[in-house]
């Protein structure tokens, strides 16, 4: 892989640590209230469906995830097995998407 | 007290000999003692015995410190020493070990004087305090001892990872104004074997006897590199 690219992961990683902190604690305190406060599935539900808020900030936040998660599996992949070149790009590449196509679904599924 | 110390190459195993402690003793002059009066194949390295050459690194129970520089009572535990070649490198024969890998790795990361063409402008002016001379200052002092390689965990996990040392001379030469090789240098640096492995466990820079930070050397190198990709200059 190109140095250039590399030094772009670098930054994609710094930039979405970045993104996940806020993303994280809102998510916590999130479920954190909904729990305390004994919200039913159903009552959860009818505050995400058609929200456009909570699913922009969701699909943000899967989306922070899964180039994040990308980009350190790539690196424990490498170090930890000592796997390099194309095959470790595609593997860390489908594991993105799976990631994020999980994710988003989910997005999806709660919005609609 | 009792010294255990290295003997054969990569593999082999430490012997113990009974060495009489001395006033203001260093390690060098126990294995010193060993050599010249106990046994006289034991192969180790040293030259100026006063800390300003580099070539006495040796791992002590465990740390790699320069041997001329580390009393005795600073590292004897229950009468004991272990003295062992610096962890990471090839050993040669005992406490000697092979620094042509960390050596190349400084040539890998471009870690030489690449200067421009003479013109007539004569001498670059370089204020002592402008920003990017005070980071050369801050790490132009390495005499290539080898304790922060041998320190380096990412180097254990790595083998081609190019290691501290030679990235901070790296960065000695990103900061200095008359060199010409910034684009040639960031690439060599930049990636999985360069300063985006490093991992900032602080070892090169907890353990560098003459107290410099490799780690902010690296740390600068993963920002210029990155500003490089983005203005496409990687």
């Amino acid at each position: 892989m190109s140095p250039r690219i590399q030094a772009l992961l670098w930054i994609t990683q710094r930039v979405t640590a970045m993104v996940l902190v806020p993303c994280v604690a809102i998510h916590l305190v999130t479920f954190i209230y909904a729990v305390q406060s004994g919200l039913s599935a159903a009552e959860i539900l009818a505050r995400t469906q058609g929200n456009p808020v909570w699913a922009a900030f969701y699909a943000l936040f899967v989306t922070a995830v899964a180039l994040h998660a990308l980009i350190g599996l790539r690196g424990i992949l490498s170090e930890w097995f000592r796997w390099r070149g194309w095959s470790l790009e595609v593997f860390a590449g489908l594991a993105a998407i799976a990631l994020a196509t999980y994710g988003w679904r989910a997005v999806w599924a709660v919005y609609t | 007290m009792q010294v255990s110390v290295w003997r054969g190459n990569d593999t082999g195993r430490f012997e113990t000999f009974p060495v009489p402690r001395l006033p203001n003793q260093t390690v060098l002059d126990v294995v010193t003692h060993i050599q010249r009066y106990l046994d006289e194949t034991l192969a180790y390295r040293f030259a100026c015995r006063v800390g300003m050459c580099g070539s006495c690194a040796m791992s002590v129970n465990g740390v790699a410190r320069w041997t001329c520089r580390t009393h005795v009572t600073q590292v004897l535990r229950d009468d004991r020493l272990e003295i062992a070649p610096l962890s990471n490198f090839p050993v040669v024969k005992d406490l000697v070990c092979d620094m042509r890998v960390f050596f190349d790795k400084w040539t890998q990361a471009r870690g030489y004087f690449q200067p421009s063409v003479p013109s007539d402008d004569g001498f670059a002016m370089i204020p002592p305090d402008s920003p990017a001379r005070r980071q050369v200052d801050a790490a132009i002092e390495c005499i290539g001892c080898g304790v922060c390689y041998a320190s380096c965990d990412v180097v254990s996990w790595i083998p081609d990872y190019l290691g501290p040392a030679a990235m901070n001379r790296a960065w000695t030469l990103v900061n200095d104004a008359r060199d010409t090789g910034d684009r040639e240098r960031l690439k060599a640096v930049a990636g999985d074997a360069g300063c985006h492995a490093c991992h900032v466990q602080l070892s090169c820079s907890e353990r560098c006897p003459k107290h410099l930070v490799p780690t902010a050397a690296i740390s600068g190198l993963k920002r210029r590199t990155a500003v490089a990709a983005l203005k496409g200059k990687l």
